[in-house]
């Protein structure tokens, strides 16, 4: 049976990391998870992002957020992926084995995959 | 929407927007019937809006001029012959007392009726999302109920965050084991 007694070991284990978060997000993955998002699947979308960026070792320079409607509908579910001095990239049409292969190109080997983006989308 | 579950998600949003500090969602359930509610402490509504959230033209949205969440929940609720309640208290009329909550009543032998589907995943996506609103969940079965309140878990979390990864995952086991157990 899960316990509070975990939840007091993670707080133990948190304890020096606490600092590191706040210096953390250096690239800020953003889901829209208005009505449209949601309807679109953005659910799924959000977990493969939270779970995937922990299990790629990658949970203290990526900060996993979401927001409301974005304002392209129909190309929801839609996720935008902000670095510091980089252009802004927003990915369209998600889905959790897209969010997995951002997760290791672009947020791990920094190359955005163009092919989902909405500039290829639009152009 | 294809399950409730994301109907539940999308609804409690708006009381993330309403900049709620308490939410509760509670979903009770008979042999024939679903029934959530969303209640929160948020801004509230006038009553004007109040009567108007049905019409998708009306939104608070600014990106767009038409608001689905209600009217799709509305949707799901009538077609199986049951119904969506709001009442709402604006902050303008009374600030103490100021929420609203929403609930929605649904019949599950009707063919239209959408299943609830994965209703865990909603409640750890909106934590994970709005880590400092303190969530109460309640889901009450024939069988047994689970619950969750985020309360209890800060209490001995202390400063760490409720959107730590290990949290959100420890969050996840434990409702799936409540489901589990009833």
């Amino acid at each position: 049976m899960k316990s509070l007694a975990e939840l007091a070991a993670i707080r133990e284990k948190m304890k020096d990391k606490v600092v590191l978060r706040e210096g953390s997000g250096d690239i800020r993955v953003v889901v829209g998870m208005a009505t449209c998002g949601i309807a679109a699947g953005a659910r799924p979308v959000l977990n493969a992002f939270v779970e995937g960026v922990s299990n790629a070792g990658l949970a203290d320079k990526v900060m996993v957020s979401q927001t409301g409607c974005i304002g392209v509908c129909q190309f929801e579910p839609v996720v935008e992926i902000f670095e510091a001095g980089k252009e802004k990239v927003t990915y369209i049409k998600m889905t959790p084995e897209k969010a997995a292969e951002v997760i290791e190109k672009h947020l791990k080997g920094g190359a955005p995959i163009s092919e989902y983006t909405i500039t290829n989308a639009i152009s | 929407m294809k399950e409730l579950s994301l109907n539940v998600l999308d609804i409690a949003q708006n009381s993330v927007k309403a900049k709620a500090k308490n939410v509760l969602i509670k979903i009770t359930e008979t042999e024939t019937t679903l029934t959530f509610e969303i209640e929160d402490d948020g801004c509230g509504m006038s009553e004007e809006m109040v009567e108007n959230v049905i019409n998708p033209f009306c939104t608070t949205r600014t990106t767009r001029k038409v608001g689905l969440g209600i009217p799709l929940l509305k949707l799901a609720a009538e077609q199986t012959g049951g119904s969506v309640e709001i009442k709402s208290v604006s902050e303008q009329v009374d600030p103490a007392n100021c929420g609203t909550k929403v609930t929605a009543v649904f019949f599950k032998n009707h063919l239209d009726f959408t299943p609830l589907g994965d209703i865990v995943s909603t409640v750890t996506a909106l934590i994970q999302g709005s880590p400092d609103i303190e969530w109460r969940f309640e889901h009450h079965l024939e069988s047994g109920k689970v619950e969750l309140d985020t309360k209890e878990l800060r209490e001995v979390l202390g400063d760490v965050p409720l959107d730590t990864y290990e949290v959100i995952k420890w969050i996840e086991a434990y409702l799936i084991e409540g489901y589990d157990s009833i």
